[in-house]
């Protein structure tokens, strides 16, 4: 399975890329760091869900807390089926469903309109205690970015998913230590980072984040006899995939130019002719 | 208010177990009885109330009816980007509740007033706004917001309100109320300050000035007809709200009054004049501290008759 999600991968970095280059400009580097995480939670046998029914009431619900990676949510949500890949094309062009930002009321599969940091998961713990409230069994997943948990609102959230023993709500921490201006650790740095999770009562769970085969593994069904709430640290590379964007913050918000593209062409295994089409 | 609130809550979630009371660790005694019989729908989220406003937008996406309650300025502007995006932009089906309008936490200070609260909530898409007058008033409001499918934000004020109403009265959201008739001037109000217009409009009454009070209840949507059909006939009015006198009623009754062609009009706002709420002491020693006390309310009611004279030729 781990080969397919892989392929699958490779597939949504093209389609991102495009989506982004066509608009003229977007959030590249913070999608790729979570491709593999949105592709083992929707592919990997993670997610219970009916991209036919999106309203499914006992369906599993994902936040992405770090809207700003609206490209790679709505690239996975078109492989799973909920919209024609077709749409994708018309990514932040005028009358599109697709933003720069996920927006519920337009976009089948997206939960909650998220964009500004520090919503997404006090959002999902409040759909995690009405599941607890309601006696179903859906699991909810917010997907955070690194900066975001800079938010203080993160860390209410925190606290309050630990008080209400919400074992049905997964956070995963893209946790590719970068943010838009520098490292983390020269702005505000999280470390220990696992430590501060445990210390506010969540398990925790360090992974590779784009080997997704641990990814499935640790996200798969929480297990904890207490109901604690599980963050999964996902250890990840902003940019991933394109070698000059890697861990580079300054490709936060930025395209290519010329020169650059040949090498993305090279490295994300692209034409012209398929980026243009 | 206060009591009159929860009792409503309290019958709506007996019949209707998708209502939930959310607190943010205030009202330990006035939630008493409520945990006691609803502990599944009662959830203290302690001293966070950003969290608190997100995560009932998330309660309402997966169907429940979240009463969020605490006091105005925590929940209106400390939270305040949370209620824009989670509640409004999303259009869920989430109540907030602010307690303490104006400055009916009087000693408490500033930072407990809620004089700020309409003009920043008005802005807001989405958003219906009731600021009731009288316990009975914030009793039929809360029935009404359970049954509005999208955000409602309650004005509340404390516990010591007079009614102002008959038990027969009907509170439709978004008509303002007719509480006096009157022909020479119209006081406009809102919240708990009307039952002080209400007896500055009697004492004028004795001094033979005939003053219309009108109720708004509803900041939004507004009644522009009872405010059009005020300026036709009287030409003069006043409103009065425990709020600054930028961005809440008066702020509203200006802009539909202007919309609409204010050439008949003779017009002034009474609040807090771009000024915090200065003070300590009682409620009552506030409103006088601050300008707004039943001799206020009269004495600018008769001053802006004077104006009013003044630029008559102007008027038709």
């Amino acid at each position: 399975m781990e080969r397919q999600l892989d392929d699958i991968s490779k597939e949504l970095r093209k389609k991102i890329f495009k989506m982004i280059y066509q608009a003229g400009g977007g959030h590249i580097a913070p999608s790729l760091s979570i491709i593999e995480i949105l592709t083992a939670l929707y592919f990997g046998g993670v997610m219970k869900y009916d991209a036919k029914n999106p309203h499914w009431e006992d369906r599993d619900r994902f936040v992405l807390s770090k809207g700003h990676a609206s490209a790679a949510l709505f690239s996975v949500l078109a492989q799973a089926g909920y919209f024609e890949s077709k749409i994708l094309d018309t990514y932040c062009k005028k009358g599109s469903i697709l933003g720069g930002h996920p927006d519920m009321h337009k976009v089948p599969g997206v939960e909650a309109s998220t964009g500004a940091l520090g919503h997404g998961f006090l959002y999902a713990s409040g759909m995690a205690l009405a599941g607890k409230l309601n006696r179903k069994d859906y699991r909810v997943f917010a997907l955070l970015g690194d900066g975001e948990c800079q938010e203080g609102s993160i860390w209410e959230a925190a606290l309050f998913a630990a008080q209400q023993k919400l074992g049905n709500l997964t956070v995963i921490v893209d946790y590719n230590k970068l943010q838009a201006m520098d490292r983390l650790e020269n702005i505000i740095g999280l470390e220990p980072f696992e430590n501060k999770w445990r210390a506010f009562g969540w398990d925790v769970v360090e992974v590779d984040g784009h080997d997704t085969g641990s990814l499935v593994k640790a996200l798969g069904e929480n297990t904890s006899a207490d109901a604690v709430p599980k963050v999964v640290i996902a250890h990840t590379t902003k940019g991933k995939g394109i070698s000059f964007m890697e861990n580079v913050p300054i490709w936060h918000y930025r395209m290519p130019n010329e020169e650059e593209m040949k090498m993305v062409f090279h490295e994300l295994d692209i034409t012209l002719e398929e980026l243009t089409n | 208010m206060r009591t009159a609130y929860l009792s409503a809550l309290y019958d709506l979630s007996k019949t209707n177990k998708d209502v939930l009371a959310l607190i943010s660790d205030n009202g330990a005694i006035v939630y008493d009885k409520y945990r006691q019989d609803f502990p599944d729908q009662f959830i203290n989220y302690g001293i966070s109330e950003a969290n608190m406003v997100a995560s009932a937008a998330g309660l309402a996406s997966c169907g429940k009816i979240p009463f969020a309650y605490t006091i105005s300025p925590f929940l209106t502007m400390r939270a305040f980007e949370f209620v824009r995006n989670d509640v409004c932009l999303q259009n869920q089906n989430v109540k907030l509740v602010g307690t303490g309008a104006g400055f009916v936490y009087s000693s408490l200070g500033p930072t407990h007033h809620a004089t700020e609260d309409l003009a920043v909530m008005r802005v807001l898409p989405n958003l219906t706004i009731f600021s009731p007058a009288s316990p009975m008033e914030v009793r039929k409001a809360t029935v009404r917001a359970a049954e509005i499918k999208g955000p409602v934000y309650i004005r509340l004020g404390t516990n010591k309100e007079p009614e102002i109403y008959e038990d027969d009265y009907d509170f439709v959201p978004g008509k303002g109320v007719t509480l006096q008739e009157g022909k020479d001037i119209t006081l406009v109000s809102t919240g708990s300050i009307v039952f002080d217009v209400l007896q500055a409009a009697k004492e004028l009454q004795q001094e033979g000035i005939s003053a219309r009070v009108i109720n708004i209840h509803t900041i939004k949507p507004l009644d522009e007809d009872i405010l059009l059909k005020a300026v036709r006939e009287t030409h003069v009015i006043m409103t009065i709200e425990e709020h600054s006198i930028i961005g809440g009623l008066g702020s509203a009754a200006a802009e539909v009054i202007l919309e609409n062609g204010a050439d008949a009009c003779v017009f002034e706002r009474m609040g807090l004049r771009d000024k915090f709420c200065k003070g300590y002491g009682s409620h009552k020693d506030l409103k006088e501290m601050n300008g707004l006390s039943k001799e206020d309310i009269k004495n600018r009611a008769k001053a802006l008759l004077k104006k009013k004279e003044t630029i008559s030729y102007a008027l038709k």
